[in-house]
């Protein structure tokens, strides 16, 4: 657009440079090249306009797909819980084990649609926060205490180191919640073997400071660039753990930034990874 | 005499995993696949507790709540709304109407939800 301002700018002053003597014709032309531009503005917006509906539309599909797809998802992993309560008579410990199998799985699917759509809500600016005043500390600290079972049973040791006194702040818990979620569970998720994940909360001038450290597989230096894009999963990651939808990230920065906070982080492939965020204390 | 539960919901395959969880736990469940039937059943058999989806045929979960607690008849129930919406709107929707509890079915296992019939119940 820029490019046919320029030319058209251009032209109008050739032609009036060179038809000086004939000032309706310069007129006329002039009127000709506003009237030219006039409709190609028109068209532009247009565009703009039918893209923001298609955008708007595919979000609204990803929401309304999502909601259909809850209710066959409480159906399945309830009556797979009743199955495996074992109420409905003793089960074997093979059947148990592929209950299991599809628990499990019907979990992630759960988790799947539920990312959706949060990102269907994000898209569309319609995500809600419920602020209200919360403990950073005691949510990490709860969060902690969830994760011990995956965290040992992955051979993951946790630590939590957190100044003292910290005041607290305003934002919606469960969202919050949501974002140190995704980062634990990454953390603890990518680390190969054994190993330590190591989180620390601290105040930095008006805002708090989180940051977790894990020696895991850490992020490619070519992939760095896109890690808080939605649907991104990087090559080392595929390689190595097939399960998760790469939305946590893109949901967690969404949410950070909304809440007024920043989010980053320093990755080294083979060695681990650092996230971090902060949230304003008022 | 076992307690009444009126659950009003368009999803069979959770009527049939209720039903039987409740049944073993001692309480009777009257089903009602849409909300006109269940509005009807409520008026009739007068149980002790409604479990109510939002989602419905015929009426909407929020009107049949509504018309439930305009009603001197059935307005005293405990009804506990047990749905996949989650929006905060829908949430503080339910409790001006007078829902005594929102539950966000995949929040909630299915014993966590027996657990809140229960206590609800007592």
């Amino acid at each position: 657009m820029g490019i046919i301002i320029i030319g058209s700018t251009l032209t109008a002053y050739a032609i009036g440079t060179r038809y000086i003597e004939e000032p309706e014709l310069v007129a006329l032309i002039i009127l000709l090249i506003t009237a030219i531009l006039f409709i190609i503005a028109v068209i532009i917006t247009r565009s703009f306009e039918r893209l923001a509906e298609a955008s708007r539309m595919k979000s609204e599909f990803i929401s309304v797909v999502s909601h259909q797809l809850r209710s066959p998802l409480s159906n399945l992993r309830w009556a797979i819980e009743l199955l495996m309560s074992g109420r409905l008579g003793k089960i074997e410990e093979k059947q148990t084990e592929y209950f299991r199998i599809l628990k499990e799985n019907s979990g992630r699917m759960g988790e799947l649609v539920s990312d959706l759509l949060i990102v269907s809500r994000i898209e569309t600016a319609t995500l809600p926060q419920k602020r209200k005043e919360i403990s950073l500390e005691d949510l990490i600290k709860k969060l902690i205490s969830e994760f011990e079972p995956f965290a040992q049973a992955s051979n993951v040791e946790i630590e939590f180191k957190s100044e003292e006194n910290l005041p607290k702040i305003l934002a919606d818990p469960s969202q919050i919640r949501l974002v140190v979620e995704n980062l634990l569970d990454n953390a603890v998720r990518y680390i190969k073997d054994r190993g330590k994940v190591k989180m620390l909360l601290s105040r930095r001038g008006q805002n708090l400071y989180f940051e977790i450290e894990d020696n895991g597989v850490g992020i490619p230096k070519e992939d760095q660039k896109y890690i808080f894009q939605k649907f991104f999963r990087s090559e080392n990651i595929l390689r190595y753990q097939t399960q998760g939808s790469g939305l946590g990230l893109y949901i967690s920065k969404a949410i950070i930034e909304r809440s007024g906070g920043k989010i980053g982080f320093k990755s080294q492939e083979g060695v681990g990874s650092t996230f971090w965020f902060t949230l304003p204390i008022k | 005499m076992p307690k009444t539960i009126l659950f009003i919901e368009d999803e069979s395959a959770l009527q049939k995993t209720f039903g039987e969880i409740l049944k073993q736990e001692g309480y009777e469940m009257i089903p009602a696949l849409d909300g006109e039937v269940g509005l009807r059943l409520a008026k009739d058999k007068k149980p002790d507790l409604i479990l109510l989806d939002l989602i419905l045929p015929r009426i909407h979960g929020f009107d049949v709540l509504k018309k439930l607690k305009e009603d001197k008849e059935t307005k005293e129930i405990p009804i506990i709304i047990l749905t996949n919406l989650e929006g905060i709107s829908d949430v503080d929707k339910a409790i001006e109407l007078g829902a005594t509890t929102y539950l966000v079915k995949a929040q909630y296992t299915l014993e966590e939800v027996v657990e809140k019939i229960k206590k609800t119940l007592k």
